[in-house]
């Protein structure tokens, strides 16, 4: 799966016009997660994850912050989240298939907050990047 | 079976209450065959899928599209009685369709996001949890008898 260039260009300027709201979006991706995937809130035993909990709104902006760097690093993911990759293969550990479903609630995040741009190329582009990320993300788990 | 709740039941009814079935239907399965351009092998008799605009502006997938819906319609009259209300649907999805059921899911999920574009800030986690319960009881409905 690569991502061409007119997927690069509407993952970039999707995440323009996110603008200040990325860390917002993060945080709202992973509520959306822990309350449709309640097996996904199994990773979080150490957070307080009732809705509007600090910790998951400081969480979500550490993920959306993620994000903001492989959006300007999309010719280069693996050398962009290498370090990410290592954390989530040696230490974090989470099980492959709950990419899928944060990438899921982040996409239902954007076509909430932006129905007007989530087009569906749009939103195909950015269905490849979240599986992109994810790809990277999980290179290393064996 | 899967149990639903009142407040569950509440979310799906009053938001699909407010649905054109017409519309939405022919954007889920139009976001379907843009976003997961593989699943266009079961429309070769479609015509022309060539872009995203012939895709969404495909009169044959708009009228599928609104089929799929309805019926999807129905599951919602039947939200504790799933397995037997699409158990017809399912052997025909697999002996006669052949259909793989990971496809019920990926439309699942089309129909979450279509719904989050048209009601947006109303479509709250919660909302979403209750509608994701529902697409993914009607996927596992629709898989149930495959053989």
């Amino acid at each position: 799966m690569v991502l061409s260039p007119a997927d690069k260009t509407n993952i970039k300027s999707t995440w323009d016009k996110i603008g200040g709201h990325a860390g917002d979006y993060g945080g709202e991706a992973l509520d959306r997660t822990f309350q449709s995937f309640p097996t996904t809130k199994t990773y979080f035993p150490h957070f307080d994850l009732s809705p509007g909990s600090a910790q998951v709104k400081a969480h979500g902006k550490k993920v959306a912050d993620a994000l903001t760097t492989a959006v300007a690093h999309l010719d280069d993911l693996p050398g962009a989240l290498s370090a990410l990759s290592d954390l989530h293969a040696y230490k974090l550990r989470v099980d492959p298939v709950n990419f899928k479903l944060l990438s899921h609630c982040l996409l239902v995040t954007l076509a909430c907050h932006h129905p007007t741009e989530f087009t569906p190329a749009v939103h195909a582009s950015l269905d490849k990047f979240f599986t992109a990320v994810s790809t990277v993300l999980t290179s290393k788990y064996r | 079976m899967v149990h639903f709740t009142a407040e569950e039941k509440a979310a799906v009814i009053s938001l699909w209450a407010r649905v054109n079935v017409e519309l939405v239907g022919g954007e889920v399965l139009g976001r379907l065959l843009v976003v997961y351009p593989w699943t266009q092998r079961f429309f070769d008799n479609f015509g022309n899928l060539s872009s995203e605009s012939a895709i969404m502006g495909n009169p044959k997938v708009k009228a599928h599209g609104k089929k799929v819906l309805t019926s999807f319609g129905n599951a919602i009259k039947h939200m504790d009685d799933l397995k037997d209300t699409f158990a017809e649907l399912s052997e025909l999805h697999c002996d006669k369709l052949h259909v793989d059921p990971e496809n019920f899911k990926l439309l699942g999920n089309m129909i979450l996001i279509v719904l989050a574009t048209h009601f947006s800030k109303e479509f709250t986690p919660q909302t979403q949890a209750a509608w994701q319960k529902l697409t993914t009881a009607v996927a596992n409905a629709l898989a149930h008898k495959y053989h």
